[in-house]
């Protein structure tokens, strides 16, 4: 089944193209672990931007202080809007980040796993909504008006990542793969500026890592939305990603495209022989 | 819509009911039955224990919301329940408040007490928020019994039978109707709050603290809000029972009963409402079946007569303990289990 989608996933308001998610200089420490040496990297509006690296080369960390989890000692993060300055997300705590359209999909599955897909996904319009204690209390009336208009968008993210079969279900029960696709929906609901997504192939066949590239691809080129996609597999990462940035031990070795980053000498060093084909 | 085949909806309303199916709206309609024609029903005794229930089920909901729903534990409701009391009570005999603005200070007062010792949650976790919270169980305590200018200190606090609207309660029977009145209204709020986006946050923070603030939700914010509306309810709970009994001593609102609240929910079932309601009357109910039974043997095994208090403290922690092994999930669950073997009876397997 197939239908025109009436709401636009993107939350961005930025003009394609132009510099969204400003990472300068950050340098992260866990006591005598450097997660993270002055790193810096641009993200623009619209594109699909990979970070590989090597395992424990700060990707994860790197998303962590984009969400606010982590605070960076050095450097800053800016999200720019293009309706004011930018916010400094190294000094926002993460509810207020997610206000900001910074959506996120975690490394190892973080659903709220006690609830259904239905509300899980709900739960991605938490920013979107207003909540009252006593309107909640009444239930009839703005509360349930509210719940069912948020309904509509959510049914078009299931429509979307076609878990229709499981909305009902609970998460806890569902399948890796499927659980893996209701995190991106839950972060989609958002109605994201940026889309950070850790892994979300991990531990995927081939088939589901397609659905999984064609529904990130989708996001991207039909919403318009920013993608930034942590991947170990390089095939992926090679075909759908328009840049790509490599860590290696905390430090960015270099950003560019596919192809340029393929050959780069110090990329191939750090993957220590593996092919980067 | 139900059918023979399964139940369908065409409408977001109609997903989004409590009550889905005839059989559901047939067993609603028996409850309220059941609760109308108690009091004509019951005798003295088994009234007032009706009348207990009632309001032990506004206090068990009010907790469930902090313990059940949002993951977060407290051994100070017990406190908090006095605060209720002592604030209505002395409102009433002191400055000769109307009972219901009386009430609602309470309420409110509650709410606020409960929210500040609320804030350790912030930080706290598990057992350090346990025992943050016992430290507020014991700080009330103190307060109830040696701050004798506000409560009274030991001495009890004796209040007239409320007059509302005009009319006198003084009879189980008047305030069997006031008592489930309110907890109808209470479970009826409590189950819409949990079908709207405030509750699902409140379960969020419960599932998976740090998802639920990277999808918007200000933990911290959330964490209080669950102390003040739970101590907000048992704040009602506890001003209703000032009231009800007429008199207030800080002997009802010790450790004991937190701990007690605390059964209820474990053995109704965490983080359900309905759950909250069976564990409330189950508690209720089993120290008074207890009583009658060891009255009724009292002349042929005297022993039994004398020891009840020991035989039901037995029992409680018995009931506990063989719940939390075998039925962990309350009986809530085992009503599921219950409807699910009926939904599939000819296909017994
Ligand atoms: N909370 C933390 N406390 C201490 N050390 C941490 C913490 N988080 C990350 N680290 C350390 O920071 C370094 C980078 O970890 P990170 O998880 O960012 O790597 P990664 O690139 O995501 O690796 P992977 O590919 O395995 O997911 C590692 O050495 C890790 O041990
Ligand atoms: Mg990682």
């Amino acid at each position: 089944m197939s239908r025109a989608y009436r709401h636009n996933l993107n939350g961005s308001s930025l003009e394609p193209g132009t510099r969204q998610l400003e990472i300068e200089a950050v340098a992260l420490r866990f006591g005598g672990v450097q997660a993270l040496q002055n790193v810096s990297l641009d993200v623009c509006q619209g594109e699909i931007h990979a970070i590989i690296g090597p395992n424990g080369a700060g990707k994860t960390s790197l998303l962590n202080c984009i969400s606010g989890l982590y605070r960076p000692q050095e450097g800053h993060i800016r999200l720019h809007r293009s309706d004011g300055p930018p916010h400094d997300l190294t000094r926002t705590r993460p509810s207020r980040v997610a206000r900001l359209g910074v959506a996120r999909a975690f490394q190892n599955i973080e659903l709220f796993k006690h609830m259904t897909v239905l509300d899980n996904l709900m739960l991605g319009r938490h920013v979107h909504m207003k909540h009252s204690v006593w309107r909640s209390f009444l239930y009839y009336g703005p509360a349930r008006r509210q719940e069912i208009a948020e309904r509509q968008l959510v049914e078009e993210v299931i429509d979307f990542l076609e878990i229709q079969a499981v909305r009902h279900a609970h998460v806890g029960a569902l399948p890796y793969g499927v659980q893996k696709r209701v995190e991106v929906g839950r972060a989609l609901c958002l109605q994201p500026a940026v889309l950070l997504l850790d892994e979300p192939m991990a531990g995927m066949n081939t088939e589901e890592k397609e659905d999984m590239a064609r529904f990130i691809l989708d996001v991207n080129a039909l919403a318009g939305v920013t993608v930034v996609l942590i991947e170990h597999d390089m095939e992926v990462v090679m075909d759908i990603s328009e840049r790509v940035s490599v860590l290696d031990f905390g430090r960015k070795i270099t950003t560019g495209p596919p192809a340029d980053v393929k050959t780069h000498p110090q990329v191939i060093e750090a993957y220590l022989g593996e092919e980067v084909s | 819509m139900a059918t023979a085949t399964g139940v369908y909806h065409t409408s977001y309303e109609a997903d989004l009911a409590l009550r889905k199916t005839r059989a559901e709206w047939i067993r609603l309609g028996l409850i309220v039955l059941l609760v109308v024609s108690a009091p004509f029903l019951l005798n003295p005794f088994w009234l007032t224990v009706a009348n207990q229930i009632g309001i032990a089920i506004i206090g068990a909901v009010g907790l469930n919301i902090l313990v059940g729903h949002t993951g977060l534990i407290s051994l100070g409701h017990g406190a908090f329940l006095g605060v209720g009391a002592y604030t209505s009570a002395i409102l009433v005999t002191r400055l000769e408040a109307p009972t219901l603005v009386a009430i609602g200070v309470a309420v409110a007062v509650t709410t606020v007490i409960g929210t500040f010792f609320g804030l350790p949650s912030l930080r706290l976790k598990g057992l350090y928020l346990a025992m943050a919270t016992l430290a507020a169980q014991f700080i009330l305590l103190f307060a109830f019994r040696n701050w004798d200018f506000i409560t009274g200190g030991t001495d009890a606090i004796v209040v007239a039978s409320p007059e509302i609207f005009g009319f006198t309660l003084r009879t189980d029977f008047h305030w069997y109707w006031v008592i489930f009145g309110v907890a109808a209204l209470v479970v009826f709020a409590a189950r819409n709050l949990f079908r709207t986006g405030l509750g699902r946050a409140f379960h969020a923070v419960r599932d998976q603290d740090i998802a639920a603030a990277v999808m918007g939700i200000h933990v911290g914010r959330q964490k209080l809000l669950a102390f003040a509306i739970s101590s907000g309810l048992v704040g009602l709970a506890g001003a209703m029972t000032a009231h009800y009994r007429t008199i207030v001593t800080w002997e009802r609102f010790t450790l004991d009963v937190s701990v007690l609240y605390l059964a209820m929910i474990i053995v109704g079932g965490l983080g359900s409402v309905a759950g909250a309601v069976y564990g409330a009357t189950f508690m209720t109910v089993l120290p008074a079946a207890i009583q009658q039974l060891a009255r009724n043997v009292r002349d042929t095994i005297p022993m039994l007569g004398r020891e009840i208090p020991a035989i039901q403290l037995i029992v409680f922690g018995l009931v506990i303990v063989l719940f939390l092994l075998f039925e962990p999930r309350g009986l809530d669950r085992t009503w599921q289990r219950v409807k699910d073997y009926f939904r599939l009876w000819p296909f017994r397997y």
